[in-house]
């Protein structure tokens, strides 16, 4: 029973939190709500049985992402949008396109209950097949093995954007 | 024990909630935290799929993810931070150089 009092209530986190990270108008704003909604999600994710990956969702998107979101923020010095700009964007004053947005939104929602309704065997519950699957080490050993080669393209990937991160928020002053 | 179907539908609105931002939102940050939302849906579904059928898969699956939306984050604020310099905005709209 606190097992399913705690998977709503962190559910509930993570959907409230989202839904207001769009609702925000100061991106400051936002980006706190952000990390309330991954802290909920690394909840859920040790309630998976997923430690390794609650652990990263706090360390990489909490902490790492999260921050260089806040810090770019702060370096644009809060460029939140100004009243009569939200006013004339506001999804609930706006003409047909937005509202053609949100009618695409309303759709996905639609198609996905639709898909998960058709679904068979989602009502069983997680987990009843007990599996190592909770253990960090077995979890390390498969990643170092099985997926090594894409372990590694990782490493490049991150390379890559690391470059590409300098090279495209450098100012153009530099390349005189 | 929670049902699948419970985690799918929490995923599913996660989705919904990004996708709604991005279509509705005139704010190139606010976009790409709805990106990572929707990454963050997606995630949810790998882990809970993983747990249901056993084994690794979805949790390294997941690690992936978070590997790219970290190189991704980067990238994209980069590229908002040099836009911020040339048209001291963030509104997607003010960004039609490529427009026909």
């Amino acid at each position: 029973m606190p097992e399913t009092i705690a998977f709503y209530v962190f559910s509930a986190i993570a959907i409230g939190a989202s839904a207001l990270v769009i609702g925000q108008r100061n991106p400051m704003h936002s980006v706190l709500l952000l990390i309330a909604s991954f802290g909920a999600l690394a909840g859920l994710y040790i309630q998976l049985d997923a430690p390794f990956v609650a652990v990263a969702q706090i360390i990489i998107y909490a902490g790492a992402i999260m921050v260089l979101f806040l810090f770019v923020v702060m370096l644009l010095n809060a460029p939140q949008e100004d009243a009569a700009e939200w006013d004339r964007t506001h999804p609930l004053r706006q003409g047909v396109l937005a509202r053609f947005g949100s009618l695409l939104a309303l759709l996905l929602v639609v198609e996905l209950v639709w898909a998960l309704l058709g679904t068979s065997d989602v009502d069983r519950p997680v987990g009843e097949q007990a599996g190592a699957a909770g253990s960090v080490r077995a979890l390390g050993k498969v990643l170092f093995t099985e997926y090594v080669f894409p372990f590694e393209a990782t490493s490049v990937l991150i390379l890559v954007a690391m470059v590409g991160a300098v090279v495209l928020a450098r100012r153009e002053s530099d390349e005189s | 024990m929670i049902p699948l179907g419970h985690y799918l539908f929490v995923s599913a609105v996660l989705f919904a909630i990004g996708t709604a931002g991005v279509f509705l939102r005139r704010n190139l940050i606010t976009i790409l935290l709805s990106i990572e939302i929707m990454l963050n849906a997606v995630n949810l579904t790998f882990v809970a799929f993983g747990r249901q059928l056993g084994g690794f898969d979805g949790q390294i699956i997941v690690f992936f993810v978070m590997t790219v939306a970290a190189a991704e984050a980067a990238v994209g604020l980069a590229i908002v931070i040099a836009l911020y310099r040339h048209r001291e905005s963030l509104n997607p709209d003010a960004f039609t150089a490529l427009k026909w």
